[in-house]
């Protein structure tokens, strides 16, 4: 009588446990095939920038990494060490091999090589579009190693698909975005799984690959000290907190030693590596736990009251080594006026330090802080989900949760300090919304299996539909009792059995309590989906519109639809590079520097790497100079063409006249007879008629507007929307050679020095105005 | 302005003159008729003339002589000739001559000769009549050399009024073709006259050999004077169905030098007049169905092109990134595919290529073209026919995934004209088969990566074979094969339970009980066997160390299977016993259900146990 209730469960049972293996199998390969469609996923959306413009390397930064890659594969690795660059800061020259972080150009050298030795012919440059989207695809993945260190393979997988498409991200990884940060953001997330995948195995073969990682994370980017500045803090929490271990002493003290090590070789970093207090943490948290293992060790050996002896003694002697040594660092550290720490670091540690004191760093715009829409255009609901991650890392809070919860903490501080650290932000924002999101969809499709009828009488085919669910737990009760409501009919006997039987299993309870009620499930599941629909729409979004742009080719659609490019960066490059010499130097604002150097092949004053910040000075104060003085400085510097960025005609921004501040700043911070306030009138930068006389002079003003006027008869600046001050006058000693198509660019060619005719130069002198005179004599050139 | 430049250019003739007049009179020929055309529309000056022959010696004649001034001649781009056959009205150009450079003795050395070979010798008191075409480059001198922005463009043009030949002409006359009416000065000498954009000489009569009278004009051309100072075109063969044209250009503007400043004000606000020397775009004539074209230069795409397409043609309209100014140079790449079946053809089992030479850049002027025919991997005796003169070289290309890399027949021409648009053929011999090999070669790599992946799992590849780590993993891997086991058998113990359930189905059925209890003990006999065989198994878990930490479990689990036979047994026995004493449902019921109640618990605590072991 019986029988009918042991004939259901009897097959099911061994049909579920032949099938386990199975199921395993099969879950390993979907999880394959769900990275492997991540990793296209991640790939596909930096396209954009592909299809909608074309292959071309983007901005500023990619333009110089992407010049070093072609001399790298021209001229192979070792002239690539050994290169000093005399195109770029004239006179001084550049040191290329000493001062750039090689990883990335050593990434897409080595691409091109492979793909070249097998025959497939693609240039240095579309190796260089494509390496960004490569190595995104690489991130993700990375991600999903991480996150699955911390909380699993479900949340891994959420992560990496996170990852895969976060706006921060892909901001600076789209096809032609050829930067550091691009490869960095791989090799963070990649030492981080390095670092707990040891902290989790204690193994020392992934300490060493962790080593490794770390050495590239320090080829790439600058931001390495962020890692070796979080492990330490990571190290210092586990101490503190009592979590010390073997584990943890292998995950670190080899890092510390062999990354070093590693870190030295490169040139850029050298022994940086041991003197700058970016380094310093990792040093003392190597000590400490040194310390803290031989207390472990010592307490291991001794009995307990020999033990607190010898702390007592070893406590008293080391405190006052300790003393000593600090006074000592404390010393050496603070006899180095910027405390050893370089400029951006303490940009980093005192947000308001750039803006007093480097101007150079507070000019550009990734280095100013962020505004809060920026966070949600960057990392969208993620900002949302991340408390909830942070709340799911705490239960159960392990080694690898703690390290991501630290994780996310810092660098949400850095990425409000700078806007450009966002990018670190997001995949610590990644991580924890995928643990978030997981942990979420875990207890909500628990409760959903729990007490949906169909699947109640079979658990093994609801626990394979719920294959990431890391608890599979068959509770009998409520099921048996939504079985008993909605269908009466069937097997009553067995039901009233069950009943009976399945009560005495306490041990189902706590797992009981994570049941929500199937309605509310249901709902926030699709709640949960709706929210990540609207983060794929957003980010899809921000791929195609807000991130794609080259920024040297510019796109308007036009009334009816069609659309009108604006390429006069590179009009004005190809005519540089074509019709003037090899050898002639063109001076411009120092963000145009890169580009010229690569794409119009010509020796620049100054670029975007802007070590020398007097001699951008001396261009900021030649661009703030009266046309006679700018010439003197400009000849001294053997210039030739001097090239500016108009917007006015056509309404473009980001113009040279709405840099100008930066050039009055840092041309007066260096020489004072450039003072700001000549150039301000009611404390703004004005071109119009109510602009000072200093403005309207000075050189920048009338490369700009030189016979601007005669364009629409009043000279309205489009970009500053108001008529310009001074409309009609002549260059004296400058000569329009080029301007572009739509005036975004305008290139000047310093007029050859006059004869000298005796009485001549007399009558000109005094023809001068007699306040320009005056000028003359206040501002010398810096240079004679 | 052109006088000056007159004076100057004449004291060169003079030289040539005096040289020429020194020289011997040649043969018996007379040119009884000699009529030339000059048109100077364009930046290359095309001279037609038509020539009537007669022999007036005794001998017969094979071929005449051309002659041109050494500074003109090496200029010339191109020289052809034709018979006229036929008169008046109904005259028709047939065949053309060879024309080959000659060094005729005791001829001035200021003159380059050129024979033109007559099918058949002529004949004492015969004539013939020619039709010449002779196109120079750069034979247009601009005149001021450097022009500003606003200026028009003058250039120079120098000839000489007589025919300058090695045989007297009887009559003669020259016709220049201006593109413009605006004419700054020219020579004027007798019988000239100035017909709006025409100008004409002669007719002269009865000349001697060698005479000269040089003309100058001088007037307005403003039309583009586009030089490739280089071009490169790469012709790519596939086989499977694509021809591949890339052409690297560098252009210059080739006329008068632009000096001073650009204002891009004027340029737009007036481009006829601040701006009527300099060229905006160039017009290229690609063949019909050309696909996939693209024009982009080494820093990316230029965006300003437009193409019309037609049955006939494909016409592209580019324009450089900014407009040229004499003297002013640029360098693109322009790109684009064609079908296959319309170039390469097959005869007598070879195929052969048969493409133009030129570049389709209308009215360009090409100072040397490299022209590269790429042909497939594996292509073999490659043969080249011309229709002029060309260097010839052969190189090796590796591209797209090739071993052995693919021939190139590279041809080398310098001062190209459009007149040089003719087709050339490549012949070579090309099994399709050998079209198969790159994605053979795909697959075959493909396929050992695999298999390396396959190998790489089943081959133990530690280094020691004694290290500890390497033992405990042999260990750890007996012991996981071991559970393995014993979860086999504990599931074979669950399935033959199941077969004892189905015997009470059975009875309760049927109600024979011989056959349940034959079930049962054949069953007991299976799980007796069963439990053996879990013995040295379990034995085995029990000695070695690294099971140590799932060794209760496991032993758990036999314990509950266990268990959960004999509550079977127990539960089986009742119901038979019942069965046979033919109680009630209701109280067979009963009696089992505490036996029931416990086999359920024990069969969801096997299931766990199995899961939990299965995680490890």
């Amino acid at each position: 009588m019986a029988s009918p209730e042991s004939a259901v469960n009897g097959p099911t049972m061994t049909a579920g446990a032949a099938s386990k293996s199975l199921r395993n199998a099969f879950g390993g390969v979907i999880a394959f095939i769900i990275l492997v469609l991540i990793g296209v996923l991640a790939f596909s959306i930096r396209l954009f920038s592909v299809i909608k413009y074309e292959s071309v390397i983007h901005e500023f930064d990619p333009y110089f990494n992407y010049r070093v890659t072609q001399f790298l594969s021209k001229n192979g690795i070792y002239d690539f060490w050994n290169w000093f660059d005399d195109r770029t800061w004239y006179p001084l020259g550049r040191v290329i091999g000493g001062t750039v972080y090689p990883g990335l150009t050593l990434t897409a050298g080595t691409i091109w090589k492979v793909v070249n030795s097998l025959n497939i012919p693609l240039s240095v440059e579309t190796v260089c579009v494509f390496t960004a989207p490569i190595f995104s695809a690489f991130a993700s993945w990375a991600a999903y190693l991480l996150t699955k260190e911390v909380k699993g393979p479900g949340a891994g997988l959420t992560a990496a698909a996170l990852l895969a498409m976060v706006p921060s991200y892909i901001s600076r990884s789209v096809a032609g975005s050829y930067d550091n940060e691009a490869v960095a953001i791989f090799a963070l997330v990649f030492t981080f799984y390095l670092y707990i995948k040891t902290l989790n195995t204690g193994s020392l073969f992934y300490a060493t690959l962790n080593a490794l990682a770390y050495f590239y994370m320090v080829c790439s980017w600058g931001g390495y000290t962020f890692i070796i500045n979080l492990i330490p803090m990571h190290v210092l929490l586990c101490i503190v907190t009592g979590r010390y271990s073997s584990r943890l002493y292998i995950a670190y003290a080899p890092l510390v030693v062999l990354g070093t090590l590693l870190a030295s070789l490169v040139p850029v970093v050298g022994f940086n590596a041991v003197l700058t207090s970016e380094h310093f943490a990792s040093f003392l948290v190597f000590i400490i736990i040194h310390v803290v293992a031989l207390a472990y060790y010592i307490k291991g050996i001794l009995s307990p009251k020999m033990f607190k002896v010898a702390v007592t003694l070893v406590v008293s002697v080391g405190l006052a080594v300790c003393c000593a040594v600090i006074a000592i660092l404390i010393a050496v550290v603070a006899s180095s006026p910027t405390k050893g720490w370089s400029g951006r670091s303490l940009t980093l540690l005192d947000p308001t330090y750039a803006s007093k004191y480097i101007p150079i760093i507070a000019s550009v715009s990734e280095h100013q802080p962020p505004t809060w829409p920026s966070y949600f255009m960057d990392i969208n609901v993620l900002a949302f989900l991340v408390p909830a991650g942070i709340i799911a890392c705490f239960m159960p809070l392990t080694d690898s949760s703690s390290f991501v919860i630290l994780y996310i903490v810092t660098s949400v501080y850095f990425s409000g300090v700078m806007v450009r650290l966002m990018l670190v932000l997001a995949p610590a924002a990644c991580i924890l919304s995928g643990i978030a999101l997981s942990e979420a969809f875990n207890v909500l499709t628990r409760s959903i299996k729990f007490q949906l009828p169909g699947i109640a009488g079979n658990p093994s085919i609801a626990s394979e539909e719920n294959g990431s669910s890391t608890v599979v737990a068959p509770n009998d009760i409520p099921k048996t009792e939504e079985a008993a409501k909605e269908k009466p009919a069937k097997k009553n006997r067995k039901k009233e059995k069950e009943n009976v039987e399945k009560k005495p299993t306490p041990s189902k309870t706590e797992k009981r309590l994570l049941v929500l009620p199937l309605e509310a499930s249901v709902i926030a599941v699709l709640l949960l989906v709706l929210l990540g629909a609207f983060y794929v729409v957003h980010c899809v979004w921000a791929a195609a519109e807000a991130y794609s742009a080259p920024s040297i080719v510019l796109t308007s659609h036009s009334n009816d639809g069609g659309l009108h490019v604006f390429d006069d960066f590179r009009e004005a490059y190809s005519w540089l590079s074509h019709n003037t010499d090899v050898d002639d130097k063109v001076a411009s604002w120092w963000d145009y520097g890169y580009q010229t150097t690569a794409m119009a092949n010509r020796t620049v004053l100054v670029d975007n790497n802007t070590w020398n910040n007097t001699h951008i000075a001396t261009v900021g104060t030649a661009m703030s100079s009266p046309e006679k003085q700018a010439w003197e400085i400009f000849h001294s510097l053997d210039v030739k063409y001097v090239l500016v960025v108009f917007g006015g005609v056509v309404g473009y921004p980001s113009d040279d006249i709405n840099k100008f501040l930066w050039m009055v700043r840092i041309g007066g911070g260096v020489f004072p007879h450039i003072k700001e306030p000549d150039y301000l009138r009611d404390g703004q930068y004005r071109i119009d008629a109510q602009a000072t006389p200093t403005m309207l002079n000075c050189l920048m003003y009338k490369l700009s507007y030189f016979r601007f006027v005669e364009t629409d008869g009043k000279g309205f600046d489009r970009v500053r929307r108001t008529e310009i001050g001074k409309k009609h006058f002549k260059l004296t000693h400058f000569e329009e050679v080029f301007t572009t198509h739509h005036w975004m660019v305008r290139i000047y060619k310093l007029k050859p020095q006059r004869n000298r005719i005796r009485g001549k130069t007399k009558k000109s002198k005094s023809s001068r105005s007699v306040s320009s005179k005056r000028d003359v004599r206040g501002k010398r050139n810096p240079w004679h | 302005m052109g006088l000056g430049l007159g004076v100057m250019r004449t004291i060169e003739f003079l030289l040539l003159i005096i040289a020429i007049l020194s020289a011997p009179v040649l043969s018996d020929l007379i040119l009884s008729k000699v009529e030339r055309r000059i048109d100077l529309t364009s930046q290359i000056a095309r001279i037609a003339s038509t020539i009537k022959a007669e022999n007036d010696g005794s001998s017969s004649v094979s071929e005449i002589l051309l002659s041109i001034p050494e500074v003109q001649a090496k200029n010339l781009a191109y020289l052809t000739a034709k018979l006229v056959e036929g008169k008046g009205k109904a005259k028709t150009s047939g065949v053309a001559l060879a024309v080959e450079p000659a060094n005729p003795k005791g001829m001035p050395p200021a003159l380059s000769f050129y024979t033109m070979i007559l099918p058949k010798p002529l004949a004492n008191g015969d004539s013939v009549t020619l039709d010449v075409l002779a196109a120079f480059t750069h034979s247009l001198r601009p005149f001021p050399e450097k022009i500003t922005q606003a200026d028009i463009q003058l250039v120079v043009f120098q000839d000489t009024a007589h025919y300058l030949s090695p045989y007297p002409v009887k009559v003669q006359s020259l016709t220049l073709k201006l593109p413009d009416a605006r004419i700054e000065s020219y020579t004027k000498l007798e019988n000239t006259k100035g017909l709006g954009s025409e100008i004409k000489y002669g007719p002269y009569e009865n000349l001697p050999p060698f005479s000269y009278s040089p003309v100058a004009i001088h007037f307005e051309a403003n039309q583009a004077f586009a030089v490739a100072r280089e071009l490169v075109r790469e012709i790519e063969i596939s086989h499977w169905g694509n021809v591949q044209v890339t052409e690297h250009y560098d252009i210059v503007h080739g006329g008068a030098m632009s000096k001073g400043e650009f204002s891009r004000l004027d340029y737009q606000s007036k481009p006829q007049i601040r701006g009527a020397s300099a060229f905006k775009h160039l017009v290229a004539k690609l063949p019909p169905r050309a696909h996939s074209i693209y024009y982009r230069d080494a820093i990316g795409n230029i965006s300003t092109s437009h193409v019309r397409g037609d049955s006939k043609k494909t016409e592209i309209l580019i324009e450089p990134r900014y407009p040229l100014f004499g003297g002013w140079k640029t360098a693109f790449t322009i790109g684009y595919g064609l079908p296959l079946q319309d170039f390469v053809f097959e005869s007598e089992g070879k195929r052969f290529l048969n493409f133009s030479f030129g570049s389709p850049m209308h009215d360009l002027v090409t100072d040397s073209i490299t022209l590269k025919v790429v042909l497939p991997e594996g292509s073999k005796y490659l043969s080249v026919s011309t229709p002029f003169v060309v260097q010839q070289e052969e190189e090796i290309k590796m591209s797209h995934l090739d071993i052995f890399g693919r021939p190139v027949v590279v041809l080398k021409k310098a001062n190209v004209v459009p007149e040089h648009n003719q087709f050339f053929q490549v012949y070579y011999q090309f099994n399709a088969l050998a079209m198969l090999m790159e994605p053979f070669m795909l697959i075959t790599g493909i396929f050992f990566l695999f298999v390396t992946c396959i190998i790489y799992v089943h081959v133990d590849l530690s280094i020691s074979k004694s290290s500890a780590s390497y033992l405990a993993k042999l260990q750890w891997d007996d012991v996981r094969a071991t559970v393995q086991q014993i979860q086999n058998t504990v599931n074979q113990c669950l399935s033959t339970h199941e077969k004892l359930e189905a015997s009470l189905r059975d009875l309760s059925r049927t109600g024979d009980v011989q056959a349940c209890k034959a079930a049962r003990k054949a069953t007991d006999g299976l799980l007796k066997e069963l439990s053996k065989e879990l013995k040295p198994l379990i034995s085995f878990l029990q000695s070695s160390p690294p099971a140590a930490h799932i060794l209760p479990k496991v032993e758990e689990l036999v314990a509950k299977e266990r268990e959960l036979q004999e509550r079977l047994m127990a539960k089986h026995s009742t119901i038979v016993d019942s069965y046979e004493k033919k109680l009630g449902g209701r109280e067979t019921e009963n009696r089992v259900a505490s036996v029931q109640q416990k086999i359920v618990a024990l069969r969801q605590d096997i299931e766990d146990l199995m899961e939990y072991i299965d995680e490890i």
